[in-house]
């Protein structure tokens, strides 16, 4: 892949204030001697077996399977510590924060599974942590900032610009840079300054490795569509990974909020142009005099004007293919999940299942063989659904 | 000569006084008479920030400037008319004119378009706090040849070798962020400026000046000696959000930073 001097085709760069150029630098060749040292790797394993849960199970998901008439499986994330993901790589970046002798970790947060996941880590090896997040999103996720300030992280309420993801990242990044010498900013996805791309794909990388053996042990042929939901995307790069030019079609499905056509959704790739947005050159939902659009989804995870470089490089090569899914097909596929599998999904995974739904309608043959990343799981969400289908009506 | 070298050569009788303000702040028509009173009242160059969404070198004061700025309707062509209609002004014939702004709205306006159009409305110099030099080869190609001078940043862990990298690549003098932080930020007077300011005099073959958080004239009258010349943003802005009348507040605050320019004296 594109990967040489932080480029993804013409994606990607370190589009960042001078003062983070040499924290970049200091990081990347931290992660570059990591990366081959065996005794990192081992406590990186060690950690994601024990502490987080690995490997997650593969699950022949039969009445999924049954209602769409095509072989379903789902790659459970959600049972991860935490309930999403995104513990592989705070993991990671801790460990490294730690080799790199900084004490101080800082990060991002939108729906605050992020947050909670780098709280945690934190928490387990007694450093100190400080999490940004969106005035909005606070009040959305109030669940997530107790669980963070339970593990002891202090959340940074942020009521610059829209208030949220986007906002609470421009955030982190002014501390960071103003604490360069001591801190250690772990980012939520894949995006960001190089080597923050690649280096968080690394950390999500075993979701789509460990798949491998698991789907080989159940089928004797490779799966043919991988589906995972996108928000910067670090699941659905984890995932697709090690299958990129390999067989199955890469499916990554974004937020279209209230609809495509409308101005509120999230939906980068389908409807984004070339910008840089924090530190990167990417796709971003921006306005004709370049000023950078407020995303919109109903799932705060999802809910990010921007999207990984890598994404946009796979998207222009045709090597991935992006559609979206709206808020209203997200929080039926929701409740579908629930009642046909007794899996709750995050709003976020929700929308990956929801695709697969809208493909069974439009004819998904017998031998198909899906599996959807669920990157995370719905408790957080079940009070936010609950509100909406009182509005709505819904069961 | 331009307007920039003519400017800069007289840096050896006092620092260099370079007031920013935020393009559209606090209304679209308040930047114009501000800017040409301002070099009236001795400026030597002046900054005119391009508002953007995501300021992430800002701190609170550019931050909300720029939002404010945006809600008023300011645009990246916005700005260009404002420096076209700052030309106008025959007070302003040599005083050099700098955009200051991120990367994403020079993008979407196209690169070499915009740099035509800054060239032409008498724009003097660019300043991209997000486009360090490994990222502005594009740009460059395209300012060299109509004369639009680049200006790099130099931050306080920037090293030796990296100083003397940023101080070829910039056109006719380079940047340097007083502090590890944002626009506005405290503690830009102390002693580890001072020594930055000096290391970088170590290195560097073209002049610098200094700016990030330097908030009076006690400031100027600090960091003068040590730079070419000092830039001063967040102070100016806060003063003109709360002024009755922007003009005379303007001059009046340019009149001390450029008093305490000269008391500085002559270095050479
Ligand atoms: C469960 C879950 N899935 C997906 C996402 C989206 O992030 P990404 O696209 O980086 O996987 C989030 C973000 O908060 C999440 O919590």
């Amino acid at each position: 892949m594109g990967d040489r001097d932080g480029y993804f085709g013409e994606f990607g760069g370190r589009y960042v204030p001078e003062t983070l150029i040499p924290a970049l630098n200091e990081l990347e060749q931290a992660y570059r001697s990591a990366k081959s040292d065996e005794a990192f790797l081992l406590r990186l394993e060690d950690l994601l077996r024990d502490y987080a849960g690995r490997p997650t199970p593969l699950y022949f998901a039969e009445r999924f399977s049954e209602e769409v008439g095509a072989a379903v499986w789902l790659k459970r994330e959600d049972l991860l510590h935490t309930g999403a993901h995104k513990i592989n790589n705070t993991i990671g970046q801790v460990l490294l924060a730690l080799r790199m002798g900084k004490r101080r970790i800082i990060a991002e947060t939108g729906a605050g599974q992020h947050g909670v996941a780098t709280a945690t880590v934190a928490a387990r090896f007694g450093l100190e942590c400080v999490v940004y997040m969106g005035e909005e999103d606070i009040e959305r996720q109030a669940l997530n900032v107790f669980r963070m300030q339970m593990l002891g992280a202090d959340v940074v309420p942020v009521s610059s610009g829209s208030k949220t993801l986007k906002d609470a990242t421009n955030e982190a990044i002014r501390d960071w840079v103003t604490n360069v010498a001591t801190t250690f900013y772990v980012i939520g996805s894949v995006v960001g300054p190089d080597p923050y791309p690649r280096m968080v794909r690394d950390f999500h990388r075993v979701i789509g490795r460990e798949l491998r053996g698991q789907h080989m042990e159940v089928s004797a042929k490779p799966p043919t569509h991988l589906v995972a939901c996108v928000g910067g995307g670090s699941n659905a790069i984890g995932f697709f990974y090690d299958w990129i030019d390999v067989g199955p079609r890469l499916i990554g499905v974004e937020a279209a909020g209230e609809g495509v056509q409308t101005d509120r959704h999230a939906a980068t790739l389908t409807k984004g142009s070339p910008g840089v947005l924090h530190g990167a050159r990417s796709l971003l939902l921006q306005d004709a005099d370049g000023q950078v659009q407020l995303a919109h989804s109903v799932s705060a995870g999802l809910d990010y004007p921007g999207v990984g470089p890598e994404h946009a490089w796979l998207n222009a090569q045709d090597k991935a293919e992006y559609v979206s899914v709206t808020d209203a097909e997200a929080v039926e596929a929701f409740h579908w999940l629930a009642r046909v599998e007794g899996i709750i999904p995050a709003l976020e995974s929700a929308h990956a299942v929801a695709h697969v739904r809208n493909m069974a309608a439009t004819g998904l043959s017998a031998d198909d063989r899906l599996v959807i990343c669920l990157s995370g799981r719905g408790d957080k969400d079940v009070a936010a659904v609950a509100a909406r289908s009182g509005a709505t009506g819904h069961g | 000569m331009d307007r920039i070298q003519a400017v800069l050569a007289r840096r050896a009788e006092r620092p260099l006084v370079i007031p920013f303000v935020t393009a559209g702040f606090p209304e679209p028509g308040a930047t114009v008479p501000v800017v040409c009173a301002m070099g009236a009242a001795g400026a030597d160059m002046i900054e005119i920030g391009i508002p953007f969404s995501d300021p992430l070198a800002d701190g609170p004061t550019i931050q909300a400037a720029s939002e404010t700025a945006l809600a008023g309707g300011m645009t990246l062509r916005g700005v260009l008319t404002v420096v076209r209609e700052v030309r106008l002004s025959p007070e302003m014939d040599d005083v050099p004119l700098l955009l200051m702004g991120y990367c994403n709205p020079l993008l979407r306006y196209g690169l070499a378009e915009f740099v035509r159009d800054a060239a032409d409305a008498g724009v003097d110099g660019l300043i991209v706090p997000d486009l360090p030099p490994e990222e502005a080869q594009e740009l460059s190609a395209l300012c060299q040849p109509v004369g639009l001078s680049l200006v790099f940043l130099i931050a306080p862990n920037t090293s030796r070798e990296r100083i003397g990298t940023i101080d070829s690549c910039s056109t006719d003098f380079s940047y340097c962020v007083s502090i590890t932080g944002v626009t506005g930020a405290s503690g830009a007077g102390g002693d580890s400026t001072v020594e930055f300011l000096q290391r970088v005099g170590e290195v560097a073959s073209k002049p610098f000046v200094v700016g990030f958080g330097i908030k009076n004239a006690s400031d100027v009258k600090r960091l003068g000696p040590h730079a070419a010349g000092v830039v001063v943003g967040s102070a100016l802005i806060d003063r003109l959000a709360v002024a009755a009348d922007r003009v005379s507040v303007a001059v009046e605050f340019v009149g001390e930073l450029v008093a305490a320019a000269r008391s500085c004296g002559r270095r050479d």
